[in-house]
C-alpha cells in the first residue's frame, strides 16, 4: 500500500487514484505530515478522503497510508473530566506539546488517553472463569464520582487463561488474557477501541420509565424529558440555547455528562471548563468536572472533525452506558454539524437537496438520535443515554431543514423564543410552541414519586397559560381594561405563572436548581391563589355585594409576594409554603373587611 | 522552493488555471510576473494532479494566456511582523502604502492563523468602559470579546465606532494598548473619517491600518481581515498589548467571498453565499480572546451593514451565531434623531453576566439592566396597544410605561458624541428612569437594591407622571 499518492486537494477533501484496497470509512494518514483522514467514497478509479486537519501545504504526490481500520475512539480510564477535540485528541496534551495554538503537526503523536498514567486497578476476574461480551473484569476509580468498569469488548467471549493481580497498571498493560472458543488468545488491557460511527451493541431496549430530573421548572414540570429520551433546543442567536444546555449539564441527575461543543465558540468551552471545575455536584459535593466529558471542536477548528465530533461524543457515552451509567449528551449545536455535512457534500459535488444540505441529512440525524435510549446492557444493567441537541436555525426560522428534520426524530421540543429573550425571560422556552411526548409515559413515575396531584396541577397551569394566550389576542386590540374581572384574573395569574414559576434565575443561589417537591408546592400555591381570588371576586349567588374587585386584591401586593416565593423559600424548607396559604387567606379576609367598612368606593369594573 | 512556470490553460473570473505543475502545496502563494514588469499575487485554491487553480488577488484583468509567468513561493500567504507595525498603513494584502518603505520584519506569520486551543483560553471577564450608556449599562463590552455592530446603510455606525475607540479604556493605566483597523471594501471617505478620528484622539501612533477601499481588488478583501488579525494577535500575544480590532464592513467581505465561490463553480448555500460561510466567518471572529500566561488580549468590533436592514440575512445571522452578542442599530431610532440609535432589545452581550457587578462595575448593575430590558420590552407592547386604542384609554400603569419609554430613549440611549458617561452616571440614570414606574412593577430587582436606589415620588419627574396618570383614571 506504499504507492498510494495524493492526486487532488480541495480544502478538506483529498482524492487518491487507483486505490481499490482502501475501504469505506477507513482511517488513513495523508501526506508527509500524516494528517488524519477518513475514506468517504471510493470507486474503481478514484477514492475520496476527508481530512480532519488543515490541508495547507499538502502537495499532490505525497503518500497516503491506509490503516485497515475505521476511525475509532479509544475507550478506557482517563476520559472523564478530560477535554478532547472532534476526533478524540486530548486538548490539554496538545496544549502542553504545542502551546496555545493548535498546529497541524501537533496531533500526530498524542494518543487519546494518557499512556503513562498508573491506575489503581482492582481485577475482579479469576483464572478459569468464563467471560462473555460486556462482562466486567476489572474496575478502577477514575474520579471520585465515577468508577470505571473494564468490560470484555463486544463480540468476544472465552475462558480466562490469565488474570493479573490487582495493582497499578497503565491503560495499555495486559491485565487479563482470554482464551477464545477457537483456541486463540485475546489480550485485554484497560482500554479498547470502537469505531465511532457504529453503535455499540446492547441486550435490548427497555421502555422509558423515569424522568431526567433537571431542576428546571419549565422542563421538569411542564415539558419533561425521560432518561433515555431525546430533546431538541432550537432557537435563534441570543435566545439562550447554550445557557439552557449549560444549566441542564450542571443540574440534571445523569451520572455522566458528555458535552459536545460542535462548531461553537471557543470561549464557551473555556467557560464550561472553568465553571464546571469550580461548581459542586449537589449530591456529592465534588467538582462537576468529575462527571463531565468535554468534546470541543470549535467553529474555527477543521470542519471534518466537527462532523466526527458528534459521533465521538455518542461513542464515549455508549461506552459509559455499557458500564451501567445514565449518561446525558448535550450537543451544541447540531446545526453546525449539519453544516459540516453540507460543506463536505459541496466539496464532493453531490446533488444538493433543501438549502444546499445533502439528501442524506435526514437519515444522518435520525441515526444520531436513535443512539439514545433506555437499554439493558450486555451485562444486564439498566442504563440510558439521553440526547439533548441544540439547533441553530438560520434566521431563527423553524421551517428550515435541520429544525424540521430534527423535529421528526426527537420527542421533546423546547422552542426558544426571541420575544422572551428580549424581556430576559430565561429559560426562554416558549410554552405554546414546545411539547414533550414523554409527559404521558412519565405520569406513573410522577404519581408515585412526587404526588398524585402533580399532573393535575401541571394541566391546570397549562390551561391558564392557554387561556391567557387567547385573551391576549383581545387585549392586543382593545386593552385589558375592558375585560371582566374573571378574565383579568386569568391574565394576572398567567403573568404570575410566567414570572414566578416558568422564569428561573440561573444565577440565584436558591433558584438555579429547584427540587421537584418545591416545584410541586410552588404550583400548588399559585393555583391556591387563583382559586381563592376567583371565589372572592365571584362572590356568592345570594349576596353579590360580598364580592371583591380584582383591582382591590391587586393593590394588596399579594401577587407580587407570591411571585417572589421562588427566591424566598429555601429549597430545603418546603414546609414554609403552608404559611403562604394562610397569608393568602388572611390578605383576602382583610380586604373583604376593609371593603365592608367602605362600601361606597366599590363599583365593580372601573 | 520557487518554480517559474508559463503554461496557463484558462482564466475565469479571478481564477487562473495552470497545467503541468508539480510539487505545489495547497494554499501556497503564487507570484505572477506580467510581461510589462508588474506583479500580482495569487493563492492555490485547488489541486488536481498536475492541474492547479490559482486565485488572483488583484484580479485577472489584463492577463492573457501568454503574457505571464507564475512563480510558486513555497509557503502560504505571510505577513511581515514587528512592533513597528504601529502607526503604519498597509493595503489589504499587507503591503505598506504610507510611503515609509517596507517594514523590517522580526518574524513572518501565516495570515490564516491557527485556532486557539480552548484549554489555553482565559474566559474574558474584564469590563471595558466605553462611556456610552447603552453599551456600558446594557450591552457591556468585555476585554477579549467579539461584539459586532449590526447596522444599515446610512446609519451612524462609524461615528459610534469612533466614539468607542476614543473613549474606551482598552488597556488599564500603565498597560499598552493598540488599535488595528481593517477597512474592507469601504469608501475612501469612510477610511479617511477613521484616520482623522484616530488622529484627533491622538492615538494614531497606536494604530495599524489595513485599507482595502471599494475600488481596490475585490479578492484582496478576503485577505484584509486576516492580515489585520494576524497583526493583532502578534501585538497582543507576543508584545502583551491590549488590542481592539475594528473591521468594517464585513458585508463587503462576504460578498467578495461569494464572488470567489461562484467563479470557482461551488454549490451555493443560502442566497448564493458559499456553504462554508459560517466556518469562514468563524475563522475570523474566533481570533479574539485572551490566552493563559500571555498578557495581551484581542477584542473585536466588526461592523456590518445588514442588507435591507434584515437581521435574518445570512451575514448578520451567521455572525450572530459566532460572535459573543451584537449591538443592533435601529433605523426608526436613528430617524428620531437619537444617537447612538442602539436598539437594545435585540442587542446582547453574552459575556456581560460575568464581567459586571460587585468588583467589576457596581453590585446593582445586573438588576438594573435586566429591569430596564424588561420594562422597555413592555413599553413596546404598550405602544402597540396605544396605537390601536389611543394613549388616553390605556391603564394608568401603561401610561407610565409610555412616559418611561420616551424618557429612556431621550435620556438613556441618547447622548452626545463627546459625552463620556461614567458607569455610576449610567446606572444612576437607569434608576432615575425606573423610578418613573410603580415600585411593584420592578420585579427583576432585589428588594434591598430597590430600598437603596428607588427614587420616591418627591422627585419632580415621578410626581408629574403620577398626576397625569391620576387625571386619566377618572
Amino acid at each position: 500500500m506504499d504507492d498510494l499518492k495524493v492526486f487532488s486537494v480541495n480544502g478538506p477533501v483529498v482524492t487518491v487514484l487507483n486505490a481499490p484496497e482502501l475501504q469505506m470509512m477507513e482511517l488513513v494518514y495523508v501526506g508527509n505530515k500524516r494528517l488524519v483522514g477518513e475514506v468517504i467514497a471510493t470507486s474503481r478509479e478514484k477514492t475520496t478522503i476527508q481530512v480532519y486537519e488543515e490541508t495547507t501545504g499538502l502537495t499532490p504526490g505525497e503518500a497516503v497510508r491506509g490503516t485497515g481500520a475505521p476511525l475509532s475512539a479509544q475507550l478506557g480510564p482517563g476520559i472523564v473530566s478530560n477535554i478532547f477535540d472532534g476526533i478524540e485528541r486530548p486538548l490539554r496534551e496538545l496544549a502542553r506539546q504545542s502551546g496555545a495554538f493548535i498546529s497541524v503537526t501537533a496531533g500526530a503523536g498524542a494518543g487519546s488517553l494518557d499512556g503513562a498514567k498508573l491506575w489503581d486497578v482492582k481485577i475482579t476476574a479469576r483464572e478459569g472463569e468464563s467471560f462473555s461480551e460486556g462482562q466486567i473484569y476489572a474496575t478502577c476509580q477514575e474520579t471520585q464520582l465515577i468508577e470505571h468498569r473494564m468490560m470484555v469488548p463486544p463480540g468476544i467471549s472465552g475462558r480466562i487463561s490469565y488474570a493479573a493481580p490487582s495493582g497499578s497498571y497503565r491503560v495499555n498493560d495486559v491485565v487479563v488474557r482470554l482464551e477464545l472458543a477457537d483456541g486463540s488468545l485475546k489480550d485485554l488491557t484497560l482500554c479498547q477501541n470502537w469505531p465511532i460511527r457504529t453503535p455499540r451493541p446492547v441486550r435490548g431496549q427497555i421502555p422509558i420509565s423515569m424522568p431526567l430530573i433537571t431542576g428546571q421548572r419549565v422542563v421538569d414540570s411542564v415539558f419533561p424529558i425521560a432518561k433515555g429520551g431525546t430533546a431538541a433546543v432550537p432557537g435563534g442567536f441570543g435566545t439562550g440555547k447554550t445557557l439552557t444546555q449549560h444549566q441542564l449539564a450542571k443540574w440534571c441527575d445523569a451520572d455522566i455528562i458528555v458535552y459536545v461543543g460542535c462548531g461553537e465558540r471557543g470561549n464557551e468551552m473555556t467557560q464550561v471548563l472553568e465553571e464546571f471545575s469550580e461548581l459542586e455536584d449537589p449530591k456529592s459535593g465534588r467538582p462537576l468536572m468529575e462527571r463531565t466529558i468535554l468534546i470541543a471542536n470549535t467553529s474555527n477548528m477543521p470542519v471534518a472533525a466537527r462532523e466526527a465530533s458528534i459521533y465521538t461524543g455518542v461513542t464515549l457515552a455508549e461506552y459509559f452506558r455499557d458500564m451501567g451509567y445514565h449518561v446525558a449528551i448535550m450537543a451544541d449545536s447540531t446545526s453546525r454539524w449539519a453544516e459540516a455535512l453540507r460543506e463536505i457534500s459541496g466539496r464532493l459535488e453531490e446533488m444538493p437537496a433543501d438549502e444546499g444540505f445533502p439528501a442524506y441529512l435526514s437519515s444522518r440525524i435520525s441515526q444520531f438520535y436513535e443512539r439514545a435510549g433506555m437499554v439493558a446492557t450486555m451485562n444486564e444493567k439498566e442504563a440510558s443515554i439521553s440526547i439533548i441537541g441544540a439547533v441553530s436555525p438560520q434566521g431563527a426560522d423553524f421551517s428550515e431543514p435541520v429544525t424540521q428534520n430534527t423535529k421528526r426524530f426527537v420527542r421533546c421540543f423546547w422552542a426558544l423564543d426571541k420575544a422572551l429573550a428580549y424581556v430576559r425571560h430565561y429559560p426562554a422556552i416558549n410554552w405554546m410552541d414546545s411539547y414533550s411526548e414523554y409527559a404521558e409515559e412519565l405520569a406513573d413515575w410522577y404519581k408515585r414519586n412526587v404526588g398524585p396531584e402533580f399532573l393535575t396541577y401541571r394541566q391546570e397551569l397549562m390551561s391558564i397559560l392557554n387561556e391567557e394566550n387567547k385573551l391576549m389576542e383581545i387585549v392586543k386590540l382593545i386593552g385589558s381594561d375592558v375585560l371582566p374581572d374573571d378574565q383579568k384574573l386569568i391574565i394576572e395569574i398567567a403573568k404570575l405563572v410566567r414570572t414566578g414559576f416558568l422564569q428561573q434565575n440561573a444565577y440565584h443561589a436558591e433558584d438555579a436548581y429547584v427540587p421537584l417537591a418545591k416545584q410541586l408546592k410552588m404550583m400548588e400555591i399559585i393555583l391556591y391563589l387563583y382559586k381563592s381570588v376567583k371565589t372572592a371576586i365571584a362572590g356568592t349567588a345570594e349576596d353579590q355585594r360580598s364580592n371583591l374587585a380584582l383591582s382591590e386584591i391587586m393593590e394588596t401586593g399579594i401577587f407580587y409576594e407570591i411571585a417572589k416565593i421562588k427566591y424566598e423559600t429555601p429549597n430545603d424548607r418546603p414546609e414554609l409554603f403552608d404559611g403562604y396559604k394562610q397569608r393568602i387567606d388572611h390578605v383576602l379576609e382583610i380586604t373583604k373587611k376593609g371593603n365592608a367598612g367602605n362600601e361606597h368606593s366599590f363599583n365593580g369594573n372601573p | 522552493m520557487s518554480i517559474a512556470l508559463t503554461g496557463i490553460r484558462e482564466i475565469n473570473g479571478p481564477l487562473l488555471i495552470l497545467d503541468g505543475v508539480s510539487s505545489v502545496g495547497y494554499d501556497e502563494m503564487v507570484r505572477l510576473d506580467l510581461a510589462d514588469g508588474s506583479r500580482r499575487l495569487g493563492r492555490v485554491v485547488q489541486l488536481e494532479g498536475s492541474r492547479c487553480v490559482i486565485q488572483v488577488f488583484e484580479g485577472t484583468s489584463g492577463l492573457s494566456l501568454s503574457n505571464i509567468s507564475a512563480r510558486f513561493l513555497g509557503r502560504p500567504m505571510e505577513l511581515a511582523l514587528s512592533p513597528e507595525l504601529l502607526g503604519r498603513t498597509f493595503n489589504g494584502a499587507g503591503q505598506p502604502i504610507d510611503g515609509l518603505g517596507p517594514l523590517y520584519a522580526k518574524k513572518k506569520a501565516d495570515i490564516n492563523g491557527m485556532p486557539i486551543n480552548p484549554v489555553s483560553r482565559v474566559y474574558p471577564k474584564n469590563y471595558i468602559h466605553t462611556g456610552v450608556s447603552s453599551i456600558d449599562g446594557l450591552i457591556t463590552l468585555i476585554r477579549g470579546q467579539k461584539l459586532p455592530i449590526f447596522s444599515g446603510s446610512g446609519m451612524q455606525h462609524n461615528k459610534l465606532a469612533a466614539q468607542i475607540v476614543r473613549q474606551a479604556n482598552i488597556g488599564e493605566k500603565g498597560e499598552s494598548f493598540g488599535i488595528v483597523f481593517a477597512a474592507i471594501g469601504v469608501k475612501h471617505d469612510v477610511a479617511d473619517y477613521f484616520r482623522r478620528s484616530f488622529e484627533e484622539s491622538g492615538i494614531m501612533e497606536h494604530t495599524v491600518m489595513f485599507l482595502n477601499l471599494s475600488n481596490d481588488p475585490i479578492i484582496e478583501r478576503i485577505l484584509t481581515p486576516r492580515c489585520a488579525l494576524t497583526a493583532a494577535e502578534y501585538l497582543a500575544f507576543e508584545h502583551g498589548m491590549h488590542i481592539l480590532v475594528l473591521m468594517t464592513d464585513i458585508t463587503a467581505y462576504c460578498e467578495a467571498l461569494r464572488e470567489f465561490s461562484s467563479s470557482k463553480g461551488e454549490i451555493p448555500g443560502r442566497k448564493g453565499y458559499p456553504g462554508y460561510l459560517y466556518s469562514d466567518l468563524a475563522s475570523l471572529y474566533e481570533r479574539a480572546g485572551m490566552i493563559q500566561g500571555r498578557e495581551g488580549s484581542v477584542t473585536q468590533i466588526p461592523i456590518l451593514t445588514m442588507p435591507n436592514d434584515d437581521i435574518t440575512h445570512p451575514i448578520p445571522d451567521l455572525t450572530g451565531y459566532i460572535t459573543e452578542g451584537q449591538i443592533v442599530l435601529d433605523r426608526s431610532l436613528d430617524q428620531k434623531g437619537i444617537y447612538p440609535p442602539a436598539s437594545v432589545l435585540p442587542s446582547l452581550s453574552r459575556l456581560m453576566k460575568d464581567g459586571i457587578g460587585e468588583g467589576y462595575t457596581r453590585a446593582d448593575h445586573s438588576g438594573v439592566s435586566n429591569q430596564l430590558f424588561a420594562a422597555y420590552a413592555y413599553v413596546q407592547d404598550a405602544r402597540a396597544l396605544a396605537s390601536v386604542i389611543g394613549a388616553e384609554d390605556l391603564t394608568a400603569t401603561d401610561q407610565k410605561y409610555l412616559k418611561f419609554g420616551d424618557a429612556f430613549e431621550r435620556q438613556f440611549l441618547s447622548q452626545q458624541f463627546d459625552e463620556n458617561r461614567s458607569i455610576e452616571q449610567t446606572l444612576d440614570l437607569g434608576w432615575r428612569l425606573l423610578s418613573m414606574l410603580p415600585r411593584e412593577e420592578l420585579s427583576r430587582v432585589d428588594d434591598e437594591l430597590l430600598e437603596q436606589y428607588y427614587v420616591h415620588e418627591d422627585s419632580g419627574e415621578t410626581a408629574e407622571s403620577e398626576a397625569a396618570a391620576g387625571g386619566d383614571a377618572r
